[in-house]
């Protein structure tokens, strides 16, 4: 697809943050430009700053402010009650839904409710891709650690969008333990929600300093930030359709305002990294899409 | 009488799911399923008691005799490349040696599952499927899966090949169970080392697949199949490549402050001169949270279950799986060995049942780190 045919999507937020941080992000948001918005808690089923309905207005608003709304499911689904809150959503008829878990995704296609296939699925080759396609999925999200020369010899059907992960901190891990809890000693049944002091993560450093992992509840991200703006150019001849850009504490717009001007060749993809540093919570990286440690940043 | 057995169990599969809620809701779980699955075939061989087998890991044929000899149920095995999750160098099977391997267990009567469970990509799709096919000729007992479109190749070329869904699959609820069920007609899903029992009960009462549950080994703390940890450090992920922290990432190197572990030039940690480095498995090293350095995400320890078999035999649990294909024989020989006498001794009778100290010092001997724990499984933990 050509660059500036790509259309942004603002991934979900992967992080705890207050009920009023929250609406006023998404307040915001509605002006940015973004095409797609994915809502809803994929992390932690024991946040609650902002419940089913709440979420559901927030569709309504942003559905109102001309955005595609997708909501999606939790990523890690343990228990009845998980799956009960998972049920809900499927059920919503409203909107569509992004599964992040095989469980969503057999609830979906049972429906007939087409859906987005995210990240989490483990989609790496066109046999899956296929299957997905044809039980309903309408775009699908390449595991984050797939790199472009992958995503190269992938067929992807006609009727199904490709969005890959192209800015944020690298959602790596999930986990029944809470780090978060543990860090602070306590259980999970009684993590006193700590994580909602981290807008963007509890930093995890190496013995000699250097930032390495994020934690964020039962979830495991990168210290680093993955960014592919200066990389916008090589997509110009993939199957990617839409760029995830995946929320943080802070300059979200100002980012967002980055790539779409990138997309649009108002900023040249060499010009872009300089300006997009400025925005950055930690050092960026590239790696995967190269097919490197994750971790690294290419040269050039 | 065993006729109408056969019957029954050549049914479908589904019949055994709604014979076994029954038998559990009467509260003669192990009685009544075993009765029932006793006669039942599998691919041939024989099941001897179905319920609660021991599944022993077998890196290499030695391996394989040491757990059949000292009572494993079944092997779990894998070829040598990247089709599997245990991809080390020096590990697992040719032709050769797997049909050995599945010669000298099926004589003994007891199972050879293959695990193929790392995802095929674009490039090296093939491989993948030829490695299905190869274990349908080798004529193993189930291939262990994680991958949709894999399994959905299995089902359609080799329909009489019985499936399991590998702990890389991610399944820890029964609607995804359920869908690879429906799908491509697993059979039998191993859960990540993630539920609490009470959940694993749920699931068991909620779906028609067998479940097989870890009971010893190595410990991931995140959920399998969904830890990339390792490709953001190193560039290979157990999804793709086969290998968590593999060893040609790892330096070990003695400096002035001790004893360093790093995985592809990360620092993992450092060891004081009178501590005993450990494997640099990343989410196992000491980093530093809020200016504290400890374990941040776990500790260097073992999962053991010995203590919640009871338990497990009374949900109806169909297996249970001992870690450590890249373990020695000699270490295989000894957790199987004490594995199946707990799992005789709780057969025998659930309700006396006690971890004896003579085979938790036994496994104490070959434990990573010599500490165990009961994992997810035990609610605290998380």
């Amino acid at each position: 697809m050509l660059m500036q045919n790509i259309k942004l999507s603002l991934g979900p937020l992967l992080y705890y943050w207050s009920r009023d941080t929250t609406l006023e992000f998404y307040t915001q948001a509605a002006n940015w430009p973004v095409d797609v918005m994915y809502l809803g808690e994929t992390v932690c089923s024991r946040r609650h700053e902002l419940r089913f309905d709440d979420w559901m207005n927030i569709a309504q608003q942003l559905t109102d402010a001309g955005k595609e709304v997708v909501l999606s499911t939790l990523t890690l689904i343990e228990s009845e009650s998980d799956l009960k809150a998972l049920r809900k959503i499927v059920d919503n008829k409203k909107f569509s839904v992004e599964a992040n878990d095989m469980g969503a995704v057999h609830l979906l296609s049972k429906a007939g409710v087409p859906f987005v296939a995210g990240p989490a699925l483990n989609i790496y080759n066109p046999d899956t891709l296929a299957l997905m396609a044809s039980i309903g999925a309408v775009r699908w999200v390449p595991p984050v650690e797939m790199p472009r020369t992958m995503l190269m010899s992938m067929p992807v059907p006609d009727n199904i969008q490709t969005e890959i992960f192209a800015f944020g901190r690298l959602p790596l891990a999930f986990s029944a333990r809470c780090f978060t809890a543990r860090h602070f000693n306590l259980q999970k049944d009684d993590c006193q929600f700590r994580c909602i002091e981290h807008a963007d993560g509890l930093d995890l450093n190496t013995r000699e300093g250097e930032a390495f992992l994020v934690m964020n509840g039962i979830q495991t991200q990168s210290a680093s930030v993955h960014t592919l703006a200066h990389r916008l150019d090589e997509l110009n001849d993939t199957s990617v359709t839409h760029l995830r850009l995946s929320p943080q504490s802070q300059n979200m717009a100002a980012i967002i305002k980055i790539f779409r001007d990138t997309l649009d060749e108002k900023i040249s993809t060499r010009e872009v990294k300089a300006k997009l540093d400025t925005c950055l919570i930690a050092a960026s990286c590239d790696g995967y899409w190269l097919g490197k440690p994750g971790l690294s940043m290419g040269a050039g | 009488m065993i006729p109408i057995m056969d019957e029954v169990f050549n049914a479908r599969n589904d019949n055994y799911y709604h014979l076994r809620r029954a038998c559990v809701d009467m509260g003669q779980g192990d009685l009544c399923l075993a009765r029932f699955t006793r006669h039942s075939v599998f691919s041939g061989v024989a099941m001897a008691g179905t319920l609660l087998e021991l599944i022993c890991p077998a890196g290499s044929l030695p391996a394989l005799k040491a757990a059949i000899d000292h009572g494993a149920d079944g092997v779990y095995l894998g070829l040598k490349d990247n089709t599997n999750a245990r991809n080390f160098s020096g590990l697992n099977f040719d032709n050769k040696s797997l049909a050995e391997g599945i010669r000298y267990a099926h004589n003994k009567h007891r199972k050879v599952l293959m695990a193929l469970n790392t995802y095929p990509q674009p490039a090296t799709l093939a491989r993948w499927q030829q490695a299905v096919d190869t274990a349908a000729s080798a004529g193993v007992d189930a291939i262990i899966l994680a991958d949709p479109g894999l399994m959905a190749y299995a089902n359609k070329t080799h329909p009489e090949l019985r499936l399991h869904l590998s702990v890389q699959g991610s399944a820890t609820n029964y609607e995804a169970i359920n869908f690879y069920h429906e799908h491509f007609g697993i059979q039998r899903a191993v859960i990540p080392r993630v539920l609490s029992l009470p959940q694993v009960e749920n699931v068991i009462r909620n779906t028609p697949v067998e479940i097989e549950l870890f009971g010893f080994g190595g410990l991931c703390v995140m959920v399998e199949g969904r830890c990339l940890l390792s490709s953001y450090a190193c560039g290979d992920s157990p999804n793709t490549f086969g290998a968590c922290s593999p060893g040609h990432a790892v330096r070990w190197q003695q400096t002035p402050k001790g004893m360093e572990t790093r995985l592809n030039g990360v620092l993992i940690d450092r060891y004081a001169d009178n501590e005993k480095a450990g494997y640099p498995t990343l989410c196992k090293g000491r980093f530093e949270v809020q200016g504290e350095t400890y374990y941040a995400l776990e500790e260097p320890t073992s999962l053991n279950t010995l203590e919640l078999l009871p338990e497990m035999h009374r949900l109806g649990i169909a297996a249970i799986k001992i870690e450590g294909r890249q373990r020695s024989p000699a270490y295989v020989a000894q957790v199987t060995q004490v594995w199946r006498a707990a799992i005789d001794a709780v057969k025998n009778n659930a309700e006396h049942f006690r971890a004896q100290p003579g085979w938790l010092a036994q496994l104490d001997k070959v434990s990573e780190g010599s500490m165990h724990t009961l994992g997810a499984y035990y609610r605290p933990w998380k």
